[in-house]
């Protein structure tokens, strides 16, 4: 935040302070309020209004590096490279892509999902050949992209990994299938609907997988509650683990 | 957010074309009267539930056969009978209660799914290079051994459902032997929660060593009883040769990995491609077969216990030079609590209590923090695969940076592998259903999570 002293403000006119930075995480939606988490009892440490928001999208500027390189290109840039070679409007279809803990991540756009995943798999520089199922996650503070489907593929041929990260806002939960490129993922994407509410468009028989049939709602959402009841252990009683104490 | 009002009630049973053609409720001693019915409809085609209730279908899976005569038209597999939300109940426990719920997934090796759940959260952190060598070495040691268990139920439990009950009583004898010493290292002989975030939860006791040595003598020659019974045995080879075939196209469309995968002749073997826990010290073989049959699978699963005997044993080599911590030094993260073996079992070391009590406040805030709070780990995700005895297990954890997993998903090889059992068995006979299932060896507690 810039500040309202004179001397500050030409401080930070100077670029002596991150103001640019701080400014751009503003414009980031609320992550969490207060400090230790502890929503039950009163706040005495002063940390109780404070504000944190969420981290601003980021893509990993080149080069990619590798599982074990930084800093200098690498396999992932050799990923990169082939995807744009075979993509033709590369930067259409992939938002972004970030390399975190030697993990290359390709954000792909929803509709173009199924052209990249063919990609993956058919091009001889990248020939992912197996999928190794469909993950999803909740965020409900990201607006506008609150289900993520993640697929972890993996190249025999090369011996590489990539992972793709595809959004849909909870609103329109729909993402193209990819079960006539992978074959694997029917499970893996009936399990994700199950679970997440995620559908599937051109699945062939998007149904629950784990729950009964006639189950409601979507248990891995994060708006769905744990359940449980408290338990009595000599003569405590002890709540069910979402509504015990959390400290995140 | 929208709440979850906005689902809508659907009830399966009320529509009455759920089914179609006559169908008979058979409870036992009623046969005669089911295909005397039967025989007087004239209709061939039959539509058999197999399970979830069934001795050959490794706990609860259900298989729809649509049957003419003796060929399976038609398979459908259902699963989700032994669904607990494992992955849902791991997001209100801290990372290191995490390993207690992952290791009860599936139960016949939880020592997989211990390691592979840690090996995710130690990427997240960025602790792999800290992780101590005396655990590495430790953490395959028990997987080695964790595979030769699971590997011997599977091959017993096959035995049992093609009629051998010799080879089921063998193979949990030796099964036993290997879950003794699982008992004497960790306390438990199943779900042990051994493998924690950061090594494992303690060294092995005096006298394991000598132990895992004598198993060491007469496992071999075990191995080589049940090979006896099945490598030649014509009964056996009939059941088995050419049953069940699915190459290699098959396997990867099908995302199938582990014995299946490596009896199509590829040798896929995680601990060699993209070793963990440092396998690529080890001097090991990875087992194939050409096959692509049950027969293949069962050779590839019977040389893998051997090769796991050599891994073991270079293990309990290493163990007798390589010593010091079994827990990463950062305190932040290393489990504070020690055990003791005490008069009523193992519990807490006395000597730790008195520490934390009695000499240091800041061990005690420690322990305290880390048994309660646990430790925080750095937002983002990580996927770790390890090669579990049925495939490729992996793990995809996400934390937001807190103390808790944000989501963990598995991908089980057994819930990939089980997508196989259509292209396995239609066209077939319906006796080979049970090889084909068989082969695969699906633990339902994998499957359904």
């Amino acid at each position: 935040m810039s500040s309202q002293h004179p001397e500050q403000r030409a401080e930070q006119s100077a670029d002596r302070l991150p103001a640019k930075a701080a400014q751009d995480r503003l414009q980031q939606p609320i992550v969490r309020r207060g400090m230790f988490g502890a929503k039950t009892t009163g706040d005495t440490s002063g940390y109780g209004r404070l504000v944190v928001r969420q981290a601003p999208k980021v893509s990993t500027p080149r080069p990619y590096g590798g599982p074990d390189v930084t800093g200098e290109p690498g396999e992932f840039d050799e990923i990169a490279d082939a995807l744009e070679r075979s993509v033709p409007d590369f930067d259409d279809a992939v938002e972004r892509v970030v390399v975190d803990r030697g993990e290359l991540t390709f954000f792909v756009k929803r509709e173009r999902l199924p052209d990249v995943a063919r990609r993956l798999r058919d091009e001889p520089d990248l020939r992912f050949e197996l999928c190794t199922g469909v993950s999803g996650v909740h965020y409900p503070q990201d607006a506008g992209a609150e289900l993520h489907a993640v697929y972890h593929l993996c190249s025999i041929t090369h011996n590489r990994r990539v992972r793709l990260e595809v959004t849909c806002p909870d609103a329109d939960p729909h993402i193209p299938s990819i079960v006539s490129i992978y074959p694997t993922n029917d499970w893996h994407e009936r399990e994700t609907y199950d679970f997440f509410g995620i559908v599937f468009d051109g699945h062939p028989a998007l149904t629950r997988i784990e729950m009964p049939d006639d189950w409601v709602g979507h248990p891995q959402r994060k708006d769905y509650p744990l359940g449980g009841i408290p338990v009595e252990y000599r003569g405590a009683q002890t709540p069910p683990p979402d509504q015990r104490r959390s400290y995140t | 957010m929208s709440p979850s009002t906005k689902y809508t009630e659907y009830d399966a049973y009320a529509a009455e074309e759920a089914f179609e053609g006559k169908v008979f409720d058979v409870s036992g001693q009623d046969w005669d009267q089911v295909v005397s019915a039967a025989e007087d409809l004239g209709d061939e085609r039959l539509v058999v539930n197999m399970g979830p209730q069934h001795p050959s279908t490794h706990g609860v899976l259900r298989l729809i056969l649509t049957l003419d005569g003796e060929t399976v038209t038609e398979c459908r597999v259902g699963i989700g009978y032994l669904h607990t939300g494992i992955e849902k109940n791991m997001e209100f426990r801290t990372w290191t209660q995490g390993t207690t719920f992952c290791t009860r997934m599936d139960y016949l090796s939880p020592i997989f799914n211990e390691t592979a759940y840690c090996l995710g959260v130690e990427k997240l952190l960025g602790i792999e290079d800290q992780i101590p060598e005396r655990a590495q070495i430790i953490r395959v040691m028990m997987m080695e051994l964790n595979r030769i268990s699971s590997h011997l139920v599977a091959i017993a439990t096959f035995g049992l459902e093609l009629g051998a009950s010799t080879v089921m009583l063998n193979g949990f004898i030796d099964r036993e032997h290997t879950l003794d010493l699982f008992e004497e290292i960790t306390g438990l002989r199943m779900n042990m929660a051994y493998v924690r975030p950061g090594g494992v939860a303690q060294d092995l006791p005096s006298g394991a060593l000598s132990k895992i040595r004598d198993y060491l003598d007469r496992m071999p020659k075990r191995i080589q009883a049940l090979r006896k019974l099945m490598d030649d045995n014509p009964v056996y080879l009939a059941r088995t040769k050419d049953i069940a075939y699915l190459d290699l196209t098959g396997c990867m469309a099908l995302g199938v990995t582990g014995p299946v995968l490596r009896a199509t002749g590829l040798p896929w073997d995680l601990r060699k491609s993209q070793p963990y826990c440092g396998y690529e010290t080890y001097d090991f073989e990875v087992a194939t077969e050409d096959t692509c049959d049950v027969y293949g699978r069962y050779l590839v699963r019977m040389r893998e216990m051997e090769e796991s005997l050599k891994i073991v044993e270079q293990c309990v080599d290493r163990l007798h030079s390589v010593k010091g911590p079994v827990m990463i030094e950062d305190k932040k993260i290393g489990w504070p609590a020690q055990l003791a073996i005490g008069a009523d079992g193992m519990g807490n070391s006395p000597r730790h209590i008195a520490h934390i009590m009695g000499t240091s406040m800041e061990a005690l805030i420690h322990h305290f923090k880390l048994v309660t709070e646990g430790f925080r780990v750095p937002a983002g995700q990580a996927y770790a695969a390890i090669e579990a005895p049925r495939g490729e297990l992996g793990v995809h954890v996400v934390s937001d940076g807190g103390t808790r997993p944000y989501r963990v998903h598995f991908r089980d090889p057994s819930f990939t592998n089980l997508q196989a059992v259509p292209a396995m068995c239609e066209g077939g006979m319906v006796a080979d259903v049970i090889a084909a299932v068989a082969s695969i060896d699906p633990v339902m507690g994998g499957v359904d999570r």
